[in-house]
């Protein structure tokens, strides 16, 4: 028998700690902790942020409506307080580092292009075209040296 | 009936006399058998048509029925009775100055001022009613046409008039759409709705 090398799976998991986004719902869109798992589909959450139109009240929440984030505040104790999760979430620079990754300008830009006029969706039309041109042209240079 | 059977006459009996009125003078024998229709009461009347909010002069618009469907137009005027006067202007897109019901547009938040920019006088030239209508032939398939049948139909002549006005409405209109960068190009395009575009979600 040959040798087996057992990794642990790198899935998100549902455990305290992990931050998870609201798909929809009152809270959409809003970053909040597990701070409790109640059972296999309900978790109990907080979301202490310092802005007031995106904090989480703590509640229990179905799994069905959030998304696992990859951001885990690490060493979070089970059911922690409100204050106490509040210091460990400034700590960890929650909403900054969500704020920073693709996922989060994602929403943005998808959430921003919703809000545009006519005028401002044919603008970034032609916007996009001379960009898929400039690539395509430094593409064609880049191609004809090599 | 003549007016002389409506007059009563007057018939002597020995030493008196007696007035008959005439036949159609006559109460009726019988009484009606239906009651006295009353004219239905009117519940409505008649006010000014008050246009959208968004549909203010300088507005652009995408005309969504007809021959230009789909085109962006700037709105000029109103003329009464929800309709609006448009134009492409002409040089950009082929929209001439034209008459467009109201409900069948939609107004963006784009708008261009025209303050200084349209000359009064030729908007009231072109807003008097009949301008469009007064030198149109009827459509009317006539004897004379299917004879012709098989001619070659001799090019729609527009009368210089029409054109001249044009040409003074869109010449500064032009100028003051050049400010905008991108903006003329809009014009020239076509609205369609394309995957995924949800019109009732959209701001315009």
């Amino acid at each position: 028998m040959g040798d087996a090398t057992v990794v642990t799976s790198s899935w998100r998991l549902v455990e305290v700690g992990r931050v998870v986004l609201f798909a929809g719902g009152p809270y959409d869109g809003r970053l909040a902790a597990i701070v409790e798992i109640i059972d296999h589909k309900r978790v109990l959450i907080d979301g202490p942020s310092a802005s007031a139109d995106k904090v989480v009240p703590r509640h229990s929440a179905a799994l069905a409506g959030l998304s696992l984030t990859p951001i885990v505040i690490p060493k979070l104790p089970r059911a922690i307080g409100n204050a106490g999760l509040k210091t460990k979430w400034n700590e960890a620079q929650v909403e900054k580092t969500f704020a920073e990754s693709a996922w989060a300008k994602t929403r943005a830009r998808k959430d921003k292009r919703k809000t545009l006029n006519d005028f401002e969706r044919y603008k970034v039309m032609r916007l996009q075209k001379q960009k898929r041109f400039a690539e395509k042209v430094a593409l064609a240079k880049v191609r004809a040296s090599a | 009936m003549s007016a002389t059977q409506e007059q009563p006459t007057t018939k002597k009996f020995g030493k008196g006399e007696r007035t008959i009125p005439a036949a159609s003078q006559k109460a009726s024998k019988y009484y009606p058998t239906d009651d006295d229709p009353k004219p239905k009461q009117v519940r409505k009347t008649i006010r000014p048509t008050k246009l959208r909010q968004s549909l203010q002069p300088g507005t652009v618009l995408i005309l969504l029925a007809g021959r230009f469907r789909g085109k962006r137009v700037v709105l000029l005027k109103h003329l009464g009775q929800g309709v609006l006067l448009v134009t492409g202007p002409f040089k950009v897109n082929g929209v001439p100055l034209r008459r467009v019901n109201a409900r069948y547009v939609i107004a963006t938040q784009t708008r261009v001022d025209l303050k200084g920019v349209v000359d009064e006088k030729v908007l009231e030239k072109v807003s008097v009613e009949g301008y469009f209508t007064a030198d149109k032939e009827s459509n009317k398939a006539g004897e004379d046409a299917f004879f012709k049948q098989g001619e070659k139909p001799a090019p729609k002549q527009v009368s210089s008039g029409r054109a001249e006005d044009q040409k003074a409405v869109d010449q500064k209109l032009l100028a003051a759409l050049k400010k905008t960068p991108m903006l003329i190009d809009l014009l020239g395009s076509t609205f369609s709705l394309r995957k995924g575009d949800r019109p009732h979600e959209m701001v315009f």
